[in-house]
């Protein structure tokens, strides 16, 4: 399991805010979200600048614009479902282009649009710049409980088991005069699946075990490497302590203006 | 990787009930902590790792519910409670959606409460309460077991996603008004098939664990604390 750690959205590179420590990175992502959220809807300015806010971090980070696009059609569903609400939304009706549309459901739309946009490009961002056990290095020294963290710990060590089990079981099948095409493979799957979790399972189980044989103890010791020399500074603290500042006051701006 | 994004994004839902049910959430995670760390001992914890990859990895599968753009998907609540306790299958869920908001951007970071709410909480307690009350009520077979597990499964799905239209009611940022009624309905049966997939996954994976090793099943352990460990027939398997 020496690879896979870092996972499919890490860009690997070595830009200021790679080295900033995990936990200020959270922190930052997640007041900058609040603050987005927080807006009102009407504020349309302010999104821009949000958005010229992730752009800037984006830049800094060397995480190019049509990584971050092509990442986000992730929202896709979320998009479908802001295009319906001009037409399912109640109350006042404008006509756009011949169409009659609900205007509360368009400004519904452009929030779903604009807050989810915003969400989702500033978690890619975080997910570009951190390996997962960076963020979970982060997440411990950020106070969550020992129990979560371990949990995630194991989540992500058992995703490799899974996904390399699964595969072994696969080539098992293959090699015994299986030929899986298209959707029929989902058969062999599905009669299949207790048997990948069970024998996941018992690997997992084998893997845990030589890690308490080697000391551990419910918790990743401090010498992990990757995270940083250790915990972050004062001084780290307040470089990322810009963006959600700075996002802070325009919304507070926003609010002050409508 | 072709995922999309399964839970509540941002602005899907007003700031305050997002809040709101944000404390919710961390009430209810706050307890589950608490209680989780007394059944967490060697036996559950690769346990509770390996349900949260699996249940990671089967949320993948992603069932576009085209008639409102919204998409549905599996949960594990009912896998979780089942293998591991409602406790730790609460929070298993819970790391699940925290690392799929934060490592890629899938349900707002701000909506975590809500997300957390219908289907670590709601569907996990809906499915646990299921799961005690039918294994004693259903005979101790293979297909009692099996039962218990779809129905509980199906049932938890369908009640998140009325979570969803009770948080879409509370605090839906664009009024849909009388077609509210027509978003619980397409989820309501979106999610019903959605409920019959899980039910079949949840049923044959437990059934074949339980098999096995029915050591490793909180919800039959729990049924007989007392029950001594060399007695093969604990939940009435074979």
């Amino acid at each position: 399991m020496g690879a896979g750690h870092a996972h499919v959205l890490y860009r690997e590179s070595d830009s200021p805010v790679h080295r900033l420590p995990p936990e200020v990175k959270i922190a930052a992502m997640v007041a900058f979200t609040v603050a987005v959220v927080a807006t009102g809807r009407e504020a349309f300015w302010a999104f821009g600048a949000y958005a010229l806010l992730v752009a800037v971090v984006a830049a800094l980070a060397r995480v190019s614009a049509r990584w971050l696009l092509v990442r986000s059609t992730i929202e896709l569903p979320f998009v479908l479902f802001a295009f319906a609400l001009p037409f399912l939304g109640a109350g006042e009706r404008v006509d756009v282009l011949g169409l009659s549309l609900s205007a509360d459901g368009l400004y519904g739309a452009w929030n779903i649009l604009a807050k989810g946009t915003l969400g989702v490009w500033a978690s890619l961002l975080l997910a570009a710049t951190t390996t997962t056990r960076d963020l979970i290095v982060g997440l411990d020294r950020l106070r969550c409980p020992q129990i979560l963290t371990q949990i995630a710990i194991f989540m992500l060590r058992y995703l490799d088991v899974l996904v390399g089990e699964a595969r072994r079981m696969r080539v098992a099948r293959l090699s015994r005069g299986d030929d899986p095409r298209f959707l029929w493979q989902l058969r062999g799957f599905a009669a299949g699946v207790g048997a990948l979790f069970l024998r996941a399972f018992e690997r997992g189980e084998r893997v845990y075990l030589a890690m308490l044989s080697r000391g551990y103890t419910g918790r990743m010791p401090e010498t992990w490497p990757g995270a940083g020399a250790g915990a972050a500074t004062a001084g780290q603290w307040l470089v990322a302590a810009a963006v959600p500042v700075l996002a802070g006051a325009v919304a507070a701006t926003a609010a002050v203006l409508t | 990787m072709e995922t999309l994004a399964m839970h509540i994004s941002n602005g899907i839902i007003d700031g305050p009930v997002a809040a709101a049910f944000g404390v919710v959430a961390l009430a209810a995670m706050a307890v589950g902590v608490r209680r989780g760390r007394q059944d967490l001992d060697d036996r559950l914890a690769p346990m509770a790792g390996l349900v949260a990859a699996f249940i990671f990895a089967v949320q993948m599968l992603n069932f576009p519910i085209f008639t409102a753009g919204i998409s549905g998907h599996l949960l594990g609540g009912a896998l979780a409670a089942m293998l591991v306790g409602p406790w730790v299958g609460a929070l298993c869920i819970a790391v699940v959606l925290v690392v799929q908001a934060l490592v890629f951007g899938d349900g707002g970071v701000a909506m975590l409460g809500l997300n957390v709410t219908n289907m670590a909480v709601l569907a996990v307690a809906v499915a646990y309460l299921l799961i005690a009350l039918l294994l004693r009520v259903l005979p101790r077979s293979t297909t009692g077991l099996a039962v218990t597990a779809f129905v509980a499964a199906l049932v938890s799905v369908v009640v998140a996603a009325m979570g969803f239209v009770l948080q879409y009611w509370l605090g839906g940022t664009a009024d849909l008004g009388g077609n509210l009624a027509a978003l619980a309905g397409t989820m309501a049966v979106s999610h019903l098939f959605i409920g019959i997939g899980e039910g079949l996954i949840t049923a044959t994976t437990v059934v074949t664990v339980a098999k096995v090793r029915p050591d490793l099943v909180y919800a039959l352990r729990a049924l007989k604390p007392a029950a001594p460990a060399t007695d093969a027939t604990v939940g009435g398997v074979r």
